[in-house]
């Protein structure tokens, strides 16, 4: 085996040294009766050859680009990634490196997250961002533990039009702690109904995604206002970070935590994962937050240099009293956000969003021209619901076959919106594909 | 005379992102307007976000540069105790990386995404198989999540039985997440400390074991290195008092092939793919930590479960007693993949091989060690041995000036100051993948750093200097936080 | 770590098990960290205090005081009212380790039971208890 570099010569005077006959010998503090009664059954080693063909065979059975169509985003997005993201990140240095403990030795690792941080910190308008979560649905299951501790308050609300998977994440986490979940509905215009948040003492957080899974933008300095008002912490979400190149951030419209996804900046969509829990926050809540955070300091010989910090947070150190259990997040994705975010720059950063804007309202303008309706008539950002006449589950089978998925159905997420799909597009579905979708779902 | 690897080469410095560049530059290639412009409304747009603009170059210099700064498993040896950062197969980066896995979107119906389903259901059966236990769920993002997704599961299993529990027995030697993923779930963890034998004694257990104690979280073999002796009484006495046991399977590596852990007892047991199954640290994630378990607890699994109805595969949200969902979709599939690599490679024989040479070389270094530095346990070890710093008192030289000692030598150092039970720990895992010649050269530089400890002991207080930085202020990083630029 | 000859222990102090100190003169007695404490704790970097206002029973953590890689929960050596808090450690915590008994104070209270000082150690019984 190849990994394996021990030769039996090797083996041989090892045991030796070690005082064992045998490997049997050598495990004998495992006692008898905790020893395996029968042998592990797997299937044959593979040879590199005979995987790779078994796994293009199982990769082929994926629907994927160029062969398909797939217009659905709903916390997944298809962008294009530059091939300097899959080539610096790959780098042996960066992926096969642990977490920076050991910072004289971790500069790279450690300068690449305190930029990341920066960058994270400075998209969404925050004062402090940590060095990652696992996802953005685990995070804003983390935000709103944070808001509780912060607050000491039992409650926490969540807007409807929050990702529904991520309400699920949500509900998983808080199930034993006694937390009460309040849900708020969204209005017709498919965005957060602040008249539902009358009379909600005792919360500690009101939480709301911008854009929301709808794609609606909401009016977060509104429920910032509300929160605030209340003694509570407005927790802003997002899925398409790529929204803050155009529009406003949640740091600007008053959030205390923003939280999200980030796979939208140059990572692969993956079958939903590694993502990249984005988490930010203000600084007076900096002790209060979950996750590993780089700050900058000095070497003996005053250097500039970076170090993992205010560790006391963390589950090594303050064991069950830990703000969070999180050890392992996901730098290498956090590194991967970075490289594409330093690719884009700020103009383009700008240019992009505005591209995707763009490519959204004409698929928006050519499906109303066609007679579809949108039901919501908040702004949105990549994507947005469409209602189609009773019966449309057939005509999207029969466009699966054609190679095109025509959006997500929300039914199964939201019972009340029978035949309502949520469409996506992005910078990478070009107009004759708009088009093509436009000319389909009439068909 | 010995060359050992550590040098200083040709490293560049590199200022933070935003200290270059130049407005109007781009390291992107933007997509052609192929519609007419649309016009954000007006009181919800912002002005963008403050990044600096960089050329490609730009940006390729400075990860390369940065990305020379840093210490990693292709570098060399990185003999992290309770880490295992074995090689990373460079073959499971070409599968993670096939088009069909990287493009596609988690939301495909089921009939489009069969290959990815099948993958993970036959990732979930391999799993079962080399733990022993009877299903399992590939859904949390790393170990600690894996821990969380196991309290949860002890806690809708007291839930459905009428009888919620408060309290978990976790051992001295635990890692920082077991109580911490204990608290979120409410529980209060009840510490037992281990016995001179550095392991947990069956009465200690039984003094504290109640009614209102849902179980036990043990890592076996333990974080000094030893296999609980007594796991199977241990699991007994919890059982008879309605308990669970939970295994925490950080350190899987020493026993593939070797330990069943549903015959030992264990009721719920999470994996850290990213320690055993060889995939990538990733300077901190993102790992997988897949949660397996006995069959009485499969219904509390998280979904949706992989099944397969009429010949394909399917997400089943239908399982009524689940916890729910604890990432928004099924998991890491990037490195769900590369353990699947990994374990095709591999088979069998060549895992349980891994497993015995994980342990083979664990003790040869603690044969050869011991005497240059002390060993609290002196007795076969599993995959790690655990050191202290006791002999260096007398030169005042602590664990810390051997760890960044070892730097200038050109290794990693070991775990340091944990398990917290050793005083001044040391605690090496060298790992499978590591040869008997670099295993040499690393005992002949720990046998040199102890020689110099003696001789010239400011050589390690002053360590590490071919790094490229020396020993930073974490103090003042501490006192006055700068997070950001 | 410095020997315990190398540390200083006021005579006009009271400690407690848990190493704080107070100073019971007068009215409100001050409380802090005791230098053994702080050497042991090294190089403080942050330290939690309670809002004014709030009443703690003795032994009922009051706050806590960090290093780079610990923390130590603060005890209270006597049941009191919180009536003034140390400020000036927000942004130097390093008084802590500077000063112990002076700038380094944490927080004054209104003992509930003026008799409770009494119950912990002198300057002699707190040094016997450290050299075991």
């Amino acid at each position: 085996m190849r990994y394996l570099p021990h030769t039996p010569e090797d083996i041989a005077e090892m045991l030796q040294a070690v005082g064992a006959g045998s490997f049997d010998e050598l495990f004998a503090g495992i006692p008898p009766e905790c020893r395996r009664s029968r042998a592990m059954v797997l299937p044959e080693p593979l040879t590199e050859w005979e995987l790779n063909r078994h796994i293009d065979r199982l990769a082929g059975r994926m629907a994927v680009a160029p062969e398909y169509k797939v217009f659905i985003g709903a916390g997944s997005y298809d962008h294009h990634i530059p091939a300097t993201v899959g080539f610096l990140t790959s780098r042996s240095e960066f992926a096969t490196s642990y977490t920076p403990y050991q910072p004289e030795m971790s500069q790279g690792t450690l300068q690449a997250i305190f930029e990341y941080q920066t960058l994270t910190a400075r998209l969404l308008g925050m004062e402090v961002a940590n060095a990652s979560m696992y996802d953005g649905a685990s995070a804003l299951a983390e935000a709103l533990l944070m808001a509780v501790r912060i607050t000491r308050r039992p409650k926490v609300a969540v807007s409807r039009s929050v990702h529904p998977l991520y309400r699920r994440v949500v509900r998983t986490y808080l199930a034993p702690t006694g937390i009460e979940v309040r849900e708020i509905p969204f209005d017709p215009q498919g965005t957060t109904d602040p008249a539902a948040l009358a009379g909600a003492g005792d919360l500690a957080a009101i939480a709301v995604q911008s854009p929301n899974f709808f794609g609606c933008i909401e009016d977060l300095a509104q429920f910032a206002d509300r929160a605030h008002a209340a003694g509570a912490l407005c927790v802003a979400g997002f899925s398409e970070p790529l929204a803050f190149g155009v529009f406003k951030s949640p740091g600007r419209q008053g959030a205390d935590i923003a939280c999200g996804e980030g796979q939208s900046l140059g990572i692969a969509r993956s079958f939903g994962g590694p993502g990249l829990g984005m988490f930010a926050a203000k600084m007076q809540f900096v002790r209060n937050m979950p996750g590993r955070l780089v700050g900058e300091t000095v070497d003996i010989e005053g250097r500039r240099g970076y170090v993992l910090t205010l560790s006391t947070r963390e589950q090594h150190i303050r064991r069950e009293k830990a703000t969070s259990n999180i050890c392992t997040n996901n730098s290498l994705c956090a590194l991967t956000a970075a490289v594409c975010m330093a690719s884009l720059g700020g103009s383009g950063m700008r240019e992009l969003a505005q591209i995707n804007y763009d490519r959204t309202e004409y698929l928006k303008r050519r499906l109303r021209a066609a007679g579809v309706k949108l039901p919501f008539a908040a702004p949105t950002f990549n994507e947005f619901v469409a209602a189609f006449p009773p019966g449309f589950a057939q005509t999207h089978r029969r466009l699966l076959e054609k190679k095109i998925v025509a959006g997500l159905a929300l039914e199964p997420y939201y019972p009340e919106l029978r035949d309502h799909y949520l469409l996506c597009a992005t910078e990478t579905t070009p107009r004759e594909d708009l088009d093509a979708l436009v000319r389909e779902v009439q068909s | 005379m010995t060359e050992f690897p550590g040098a200083t080469g040709l490293v560049q410095n590199e200022p933070l992102l935003w200290e270059q560049g130049r407005k109007g530059r781009c390291g992107f290639s933007l997509p052609r307007r192929d519609v007419e412009r649309s016009t954000v409304p007006e009181g919800l747009a912002g002005d963008g976000p403050d990044f600096p603009d960089l050329s490609e170059v730009d940006v390729v210099r400075h990860y390369t540069r940065l990305s020379q700064w840093n210490f990693s498993v292709d570098t060399g040896m990185y003999p992290l105790g309770s880490c295992t950062m074995k090689y990373n197969p460079k073959t499971n980066e070409r599968q993670a990386a096939a088009p069909g896995f990287a493009n596609a979107h988690p939301l495909l119906p089921a009939a489009l995404c069969q290959g990815g389903l099948e993958l993970m259901a036959a990732l979930e059966c391999l799993l079962a198989e080399i733990t022993g236990m009877d299903a399992v769920t590939l859904q949390p993002g790393a170990g600690a999540h894996g821990e969380l997704t196991g309290m949860l599961i002890f806690h809708a299993y007291y839930q459905h039985r009428g009888k919620p529990r408060s309290k978990i027995i976790v051992p001295d030697t635990a890692h920082g997440t077991n109580p911490a993923s204990a608290a979120l779930c409410g529980y209060a963890a009840v510490p037992v400390a281990s016995s001179a034998r550095g392991v947990l004694a069956p009465e200690t257990v039984a003094a504290v074991m109640d009614e209102d104690t849902a179980g036990i979280m043990v890592t076996n073999p333990n974080t000094l290195g030893l296999f609980e002796e007594n796991i199977k009484a241990v699991a007994d006495i919890v059982h008879a008092r309605g308990g669970l046991v939970y295994g925490d399977g950080a350190n899987m590596n020493a026993v593939m092939g070797l330990v069943n852990m549903a015959e030992i007892g264990i009721d719920v047991l999470h994996l850290n793919l990213h320690k055993t199954f060889s995939t990538p640290h990733g300077g901190g994630g993102p790992g997988a930590g897949p949660v397996c378990v006995r069959r009485h607890l499969e219904p509390f699994l998280p979904v949706p479960r992989v099944r397969m109805a009429g010949g394909t595969y399917e997400l089943s949200e239908d399982h009524p007693l689940s916890i729910g969902k604890l990432q928004a979709f099924w998991g890491n599939m990037g490195n769900l993949i590369r353990a699947y690599s990994y374990i095709l490679s591999l088979g069998a024989e060549n895992l349980k091989r891994a497993s015995e040479l994980a342990v083979l070389n664990a003790n040869y270094i603690k044969e050869r060690l011991k005497g240059t530095f002390h060993l609290p346990h002196d007795r076969p070890c599993m995959h790690e041995c655990v050191f202290s710093d006791k002999l260096q008192q007398a030169h005042k030289v602590t664990t810390l000036d051997v760890a960044k000692r070892l730097m200038d030598y050109g290794f990693h150092p070991p775990t340091i100051y944990f398990p917290l039970v050793v005083h001044g720990a040391i605690m090496i895992e060298p790992t499978e993948t590591e040869s008997k010649q670099t295993l040499d050269l690393f005992i002949e530089t720990m046998q040199a750093i102890a020689a110099e400890a003696r001789e010239t002991p400011d050589s390690l207080r002053q360590a590490p200097t071919r790094c490229k930085r020396r020993r930073l202020d974490e103090t003042a990083a501490a006192r006055k936080p700068c997070l950001r630029g | 770590m410095k020997e315990l000859s190398e540390l200083k222990f006021p005579e006009n102090l009271r400690y407690a098990e848990s190493h704080e100190w107070l100073d019971a003169e007068g009215g409100t007695a001050k409380i802090g960290i005791s230098d053994y404490a702080q050497d042991q704790l090294g190089d403080v970097v942050y330290v939690e205090l309670p809002e004014v206002g709030k009443s703690f029973a003795k032994a009922a953590p009051f706050g806590s005081v960090e290093s780079v890689k610990a923390v130590s929960e603060l005890y209270m050596p006597v049941g009191g009212k919180v009536v003034a808090v140390n400020r000036a450690l927000d942004g130097s915590p390093e008084l802590v380790n500077k000063d112990p008994y002076g700038e380094g104070w944490m927080i004054a209270i209104e003992p509930s039971t003026p008799d409770e000082a009494k119950l912990l150690f002198t300057r002699q019984s707190y040094l016997d208890k450290l050299k075991g």
